[in-house]
């Protein structure tokens, strides 16, 4: 009795005429703090369980502006006790960005707690004028326990050529290596900042260190990609929040107008 | 169908520049990351199933026919640092210098023609195995290896480590080398199917964020 | 496929005398040589007396550093667009020897950026009497010992001391403080190299450097012929 949930948003220039929850995953129309809509996802919390299949789509037609964040952590759970062996969980997210829209997709944390199996599949289809903010933060297990097994794949396209590809995996069931010294190396969070818009192409990002464990780099198309790992998830915010604010208040975020 | 050529091409004296190159060894080493045999088992094990399986299938799909110039830009895609884009143009183009002297050929010499700075490493080590009359999976494998050949050498320099430990390193990877280049050919033919976005994208993060730091010494001893 | 086959590309043998576009490709000439014996001196110095004359520029292979570039930048002996450094990984040889795409792909980008050139100079990282250079990367190869370095060196051979075209036996200023003999030194030098030229030189002489000059010179004269 596993669940199988989608939960849809499509945001236009005059607001949003799809706003649809289910199961697990509610949404809320929230205030916005600048232009355009913005959505809370409440709920996720005790989702999702082994053998769920969730998923959200947000489509952001021409010219329309949205956030998404979350109301609290996304925390992968163990399966329900049972005869039968637990199956991964699935969740999948669907963003599309239209011509001149952005889209800030700001969740919270994504939490693998010890026992538990997911797999994370997110796909962006953005516009050539499309902006995008993209926030992935993975938390490797609770305070104090082990990690579960957490497989994600970020794929975004932009003009519907490829423009960034990154698959990661680490707990128990990953292949091995993933705690090593190329991969996470004890490190129990991990996470990327995506920033997407046409302004990168005119002036790529320099590559910059954030200290240690974090570096700032201009992707090979328009698009500047922070990659972070760090001892937990208050510290791979604040790694993140540096460059999201630096981007929002100055840098290129005179472009977003 | 000519199988020893692989001899040839993922021996690590083909002349195609590895050697100046660390896969990430020399900032691992550097951070107390890998400092003995067992630390650099996990770290070329970490590389293997990540940057390797990606370039595996990359080197796979190119020996298998697939358009190098889409290949390369879904390296492009895959590979967010772009101190490691430059090193894998680099070997890329200082590999299709040997290959077009060893086995050319008009898709060779296309490829050099289009991307005069070089490609991706792994889509000309694909193109070359397939020049060379090998199969997809051979190519698979040739890549695979060197994502764990060329650190392990590379600690022997910068460790001074017992060169026995790290080739029984390597040797020890043998099988999951074998599951990898399996799983890249695999993906690799289901990619000429779907499309590009089969391709695994297996990423490091320490790899990338250690890249754009090595790339900024002043002293080191090797390339990247 | 949309790949252009009209074109060519990069030369795929770079011993070709010919660049892609059919023009005569740059004499190159390496410098090799053990650490500290003045190969960069003997650049700097070349740089100096011929830059005013032809096109050059330098390839430089540093052992774990880019210190012999930056020597050259900081002495400014060319504009710093025709000297490029290349990383060996640890091994100066392999990068002259027995992988030269580094080497190679150094030398062509040096023809790309600023050529039409004259003359490359490629200065091997220090490295022991073994190190040679391969015919793939240079026409012709100087080895540089010095008197300091002991003056049984000549004797004792090795590829570079019996091999190399030009041998150069630099400071000899120092003999008379090292106990060196240069008359032993030609005499085991003539043993060892039979016909082929070895030149003595003092950089810190007026001019010091103007037997490699003159030997560079009739190499280029050759070439070019």
């Amino acid at each position: 009795m596993s669940v199988h949930a989608t939960a849809r948003i499509v945001a236009t220039p005059a607001g949003l005429p799809v706003l649809t929850g289910e199961g697990p995953l509610a949404l809320r129309r929230t205030r916005a703090t600048g232009a355009g809509a913005r959505v809370t996802v409440v709920g996720a919390m005790s989702a999702p369980l082994s053998g769920d299949r969730l998923a959200i789509e947000a489509d952001v037609r021409d010219g329309a502006r949205l956030t998404v964040d979350a109301a609290a952590a996304t925390v992968a759970l163990p399966g329900r006790p049972g005869p039968v062996p637990a199956e991964p969980a699935h969740y999948d997210v669907r963003l599309t960005v239209g011509e001149g829209a952005e889209l800030h997709w700001l969740p919270e944390q994504l939490i693998s707690a010890y026992g538990s199996d997911l797999r994370m599949r997110t796909r962006v289809e953005l516009a050539a004028t499309a902006r995008l903010v993209l926030r992935d933060e993975q938390i490797l297990g609770r305070h104090g326990e082990g990690p579960g097994t957490l497989l994600t794949r970020l794929t975004v396209h932009r003009a519907g050529r490829p423009l960034l590809d990154q698959e990661l995996a680490h707990g128990p069931g990953a292949a091995g290596g993933w705690d090593g010294g190329a991969v996470l190396c004890g490190y129990r969070a991990v996470g990327q900042l995506l920033l997407v818009g046409q302004e990168f192409e005119e002036k790529p990002v320099e590559p910059r260190l954030l200290g240690d464990t974090a570096v700032l780099t201009p992707l090979a198309g328009p698009g500047a990609l922070v990659t972070a790992v760090a001892p937990d998830a208050l510290r791979l915010r604040r790694v993140l929040d540096e460059v999201l604010r630096a981007h929002q208040t100055h840098g290129s975020v005179s472009a977003y107008r | 169908m000519n199988r020893a050529a692989l001899l040839v091409l993922a021996d690590g004296r083909f002349p195609a520049g590895g050697h100046a190159h660390s896969g990430g060894a020399e900032p691992a080493v550097r951070a107390g990351r890998i400092h003995d045999a067992r630390s650099l088992a996990a770290f070329c094990r970490g590389r293997l199933h990540t940057t390797g399986l990606t370039a595996a299938a990359l080197a796979a799909a190119a020996a298998g026919g697939l358009d190098p110039l889409e290949l390369d830009e879904a390296a492009d895609a895959r590979t967010p640092s772009p101190a490691l884009r430059a090193t894998a143009r680099k070997l890329g183009r200082q590999l299709m210098r040997a290959a077009r002297a060893t086995w050319p050929s008009g898709e060779l010499d296309a490829l050099a023609a289009a991307r005069p700075r070089g490609a991706h490493q792994p889509v000309v080590l694909g193109l070359t195995a397939r020049s060379a009359g090998l199969a997809p999976e051979d190519a698979a494998y040739c890549a695979g290896y060197e994502t764990v050949s060329g650190p392990a050498t590379a600690a022997v320099r910068l460790l001074s480590l017992d060169p026995f430990e790290a080739t029984a390193v390597l040797a020890r990877l043998a099988p999951e080398l074998d599951r990898v280049a399996g799983r890249a050919a695999e993906l690799a033919g289901r990619a000429a199917r779907e499309g590009l976005d089969a391709l695994p994208a297996a990423s490091a993060p320490l790899l990338d964020i250690t890249a754009e730091a090595h790339a900024g010494w002043p002293v080191r001893l090797f390339a990247s | 496929m949309h790949l252009d086959h009209s074109h060519s590309g990069p030369a795929a043998v770079s011993a070709d005398a010919l660049r892609p576009d059919g023009r005569r490709r740059a004499l190159r000439i390496g410098l090799g040589g053990p650490v500290g014996s003045g190969k960069t001196a003997t650049v700097a110095a070349l740089c100096r007396t011929l830059r005013d004359r032809l096109s050059l520029a330098v390839v430089t292979n540093d052992i774990y550093t880019r210190e012999d570039a930056e020597f050259l930048l900081r002495h400014a002996v060319l504009p710093p667009e025709r000297i490029q450094a290349v990383e060996t990984g640890a091994c100066p040889h392999t990068a002259i020897r027995d992988d030269i795409s580094a080497n190679l792909e150094a030398v062509e980008d040096l023809e790309d950026a600023v050529g039409p050139l004259d003359l490359i100079l490629v200065e091997s990282g220090g490295d022991n009497l073994t190190a040679t250079f391969s015919k793939g990367l240079v026409d012709a190869q100087i080895f540089v010992i010095d008197v300091a370095g002991g003056d049984d060196i000549p004797r004792k051979g090795g590829p570079g001391v019996t091999t190399a075209d030009l041998l150069v036996i630099n400071k000899t200023d120092l003999a008379p403080y090292v106990g060196s003999d240069l008359g032993r030194m030609a005499r085991d030098a003539k043993e060892q190299r039979g016909e082929l030229p070895v030149a003595f030189t003092s950089l810190t002489g007026e001019d010091g450097v103007r037997p490699v000059t003159d030997w560079v010179l009739a190499r280029l004269a050759a070439w070019t012929a």
